[in-house]
């Protein structure tokens, strides 16, 4: 089966500095692969890089356009706008808007829908920012954190989300310290994977190589 | 071989050091014969007296100012195109150079528009226009400033140069239409006689090359400390990971 | 995009400034040059072209960081950078939501601000005309130095310097439409040099922020 998102050889850098390297894995329908590693490793470094906000150093990330979905730190929510208006936008933009209501009731946030997200809990905004997802119609979730300032419950119910994600044929990509209880996801440690010296055989092309 | 070779750094600063001592005798040179002659060995000018000696040194900064701008817009294209960091730390490097010579065309302007016009400054087309290319250089070098990172901060001031060429055209042409001015023609055109005497001509022309040289002794020195210290930061990073 | 325009559109109305401190800065840019010129009316008359049109753009500078600042801060420009929509879309709408919210009004109080300057009789048809066509470029013009400035903490003076120099040729063949308009001259130069701006400005500028963003991204 294709694979919907494979990574080859992947080098990317942060601040000009090459920090993880020989990345590579692929993702078919219906996995989920869990990237691990501490602080400051490059996970979101690669998540960005995947989802196109950053050019990669070197390697290649081979997915269908509009296929990525991505979700980081910040949700992108308006405080003056209402949570079903700050979804129906996102909704517009993707071109989904009959998924809303049902990506509202999936996350729970019904009773919420005509609230201003400045008066929700940081845990409410994160189940919106999450059902921004649900109404993006796209098959890769490049997720950064996802269950931030989730309680155990909305945990559970945001594993329920990607649960059924997975079996409509999607895939996701996600970068958490908590185990999200998916049972079927892989696991992958970047530690190993953090870019060598230029010298001793590491990816080069950091903006500052050319001058060392 | 190619020209492109001198984008490396390592290559630029072997040639840039060769080159160095050669470019600054050249320059200091051309500069003293053009000034000393222009200053003691012209006579003066029927209409114009002795003030119009400053003519040597306001025409060639007139012209470094405007040239220099031309010089980061090529040097900012290949940046943008070929990705050499050398042409984006030339381009760096030139811009205070280039705020200088407009300043030194503008002040060495006034002391000679005051005796000739009986004013300092006059919101004539040239002058105004240099103005607003001040005004550019100054946006320029601010934006340099501001960012920290310095690939970043390459591609937004060679995008900003892009733009701001087109806009320090377009204001030249609109600064035209809004007032007719009082500044006289250019002093060198291909028709030289209408504009310049053989007398001036000569030094003047030495001059010239003098103050071009001079630019090319100051960027070479300022793009050679700038690759310096980014290759300082360069080992700095290499040891952090290490 | 038309969720795009409506989005930023509900969040400047909501938000309360958008309409409103543009406009006031406006009138009190107006009102404060009678107190520093003197209120004698032909001088007032002579000079009110060029007060309402820097008076226009200062209060056009005013919003300007605030186009892509907020977006940037909450993580939406990243979402939006990764969303369907070419980021040149993005630019242009903002640009056109900020002309909407700013520069529209703008060109509708003019005239009234005009009254307060004894503006002449003939010169309010054009006051209008030239701000109408002039105003969009600086919208745009506006979002380009806002793209450059965009992950800087302190970009507010530093957009200014950026901008300014970017308004000159707008800004002189908008008074002098004006100006000849009000005097009875050929206005058939400036207002195509001024349509003729917008509309490149318009055309090709998005291109430009669109790229800076992206690298103010990355």
């Amino acid at each position: 089966m294709a694979a919907l998102l494979a990574i080859e050889a992947l080098a990317v850098a942060r601040g000009g500095i090459a920090i993880l390297e020989r990345v590579e894995f692929s993702l078919s329908a219906g996995q989920a692969l869990v990237l691990r590693g501490p602080n400051g490793c490059g996970k979101t470094t690669l998540l960005r890089t995947i989802a196109g906000l950053q050019p990669p150093l070197a390697g290649r990330i081979e997915a269908a356009p509009d296929a990525i979905a991505y979700a980081a730190h910040a949700d992108g929510l308006k405080a003056t706008l209402s949570v079903s208006e700050n979804l129906q936008f996102w909704a517009a933009v993707y071109g989904q808007s009959n998924r809303v209501a049902s990506a509202l009731a999936e996350m729970n946030l019904e009773a919420l829908a005509q609230r201003a997200a400045m008066s929700l809990s940081a845990g409410q905004k994160r189940r919106l920012g999450l059902a921004r997802l649900l109404v993006t119609g796209r098959p890769v979730w490049v997720l950064d954190e996802p269950t931030i300032s989730l309680d155990a419950a909305s945990v559970a119910l945001f594993a329920n989300a990607l649960r059924a994600h997975l079996a409509l044929g999607g895939a996701a990509l996600i970068a958490t310290h908590i185990d999200i209880g998916l049972a079927e996801a892989v696991t992958l440690d970047l530690t190993p994977l953090k870019a060598r010296a230029p010298q001793d055989g590491g990816a080069s092309g950091g903006f500052d190589e050319a001058f060392a | 071989m190619s020209i492109w070779e001198y984008a490396n750094p390592k290559k630029f600063m072997q040639t840039s050091a060769w080159a160095l001592p050669w470019f600054t005798g050249l320059a200091a040179i051309t500069l003293v014969t053009g000034l000393v002659w222009g200053f003691f060995f012209t006579p003066e000018a029927a209409n114009f007296g002795t003030t119009v000696k400053i003519i040597y040194i306001h025409v060639p900064s007139a012209m470094m100012a405007i040239n220099i701008w031309v010089m980061m817009l090529v040097t900012s294209l290949i940046w943008l195109i070929r990705r050499h960091h050398v042409s984006a730390l030339a381009a760096k490097a030139a811009a205070p150079v280039g705020l200088v010579m407009t300043l030194i065309a503008l002040f060495t302007g006034a002391i000679w528009g005051q005796p000739m016009w009986g004013t300092w400054w006059e919101w004539d087309p040239r002058l105004t226009s240099f103005l607003i290319l001040g005004l550019f250089y100054l946006g320029y070098i601010a934006l340099w400033q501001a960012i920290d990172n310095p690939d970043t901060a390459a591609d937004l001031t060679g995008v900003l140069c892009l733009v701001g060429s087109v806009f320090a055209l377009l204001s030249r042409y609109a600064v035209n239409f809004w007032n007719q001015g009082l500044h006289q023609g250019a002093s060198l055109s291909v028709d030289k006689q209408e504009n310049v005497s053989d007398v001036y001509w000569y030094p003047l022309l030495f001059c010239i090359a003098g103050f071009i040289l001079l630019f090319i002794v100051l960027v070479l020195v300022r793009t050679r400390t700038e690759v310096r210290s980014r290759r300082l930061k360069a080992l700095e990073a290499r040891e952090r990971l290490a | 995009m038309i969720a795009l325009l409506l989005r930023d559109l509900r969040l400047a109305v909501r938000a309360g400034g958008g309409f409103g401190l543009s406009l006031a800065f406006f009138l009190i840019v107006t009102v404060l040059v009678p107190f520093g010129v003197g209120p004698e009316g032909g001088t007032l008359a002579r000079i009110a072209p060029g007060i309402l049109w820097v008076g226009a753009l200062l209060a056009c500078l005013l919003s300007l960081d605030r186009i892509y600042a907020l977006d940037f801060e909450d993580g939406s420009l990243d979402l939006l950078a990764t969303a369907p929509i070419p980021m040149e879309a993005v630019v242009s709408v903002k640009a056109l939501a900020h002309w909407l919210t700013t520069g529209l009004p703008l060109v509708l109080a003019a005239p009234v601000f005009g009254v307060l300057l004894h503006l002449p009789g003939p010169a309010y048809f054009w006051l209008v005309i030239s701000l109408a066509v002039g105003t969009p470029a600086l919208s745009v013009l506006g979002a380009f130095g806002a793209a450059l400035t965009v992950g800087l903490k302190r970009g507010g003076l530093l957009l200014s310097l950026l901008v300014l120099p970017l308004y000159v040729p707008t800004l002189i063949f908008g008074a002098e439409l004006i100006a000849r308009g009000s005097a009875g001259g050929a206005t058939a130069t400036p207002l195509l040099m001024l349509a003729g701006i917008t509309a490149a400005t318009v055309a090709l500028v998005p291109f430009a922020a669109a790229a800076a963003i992206r690298v103010n991204l990355r």
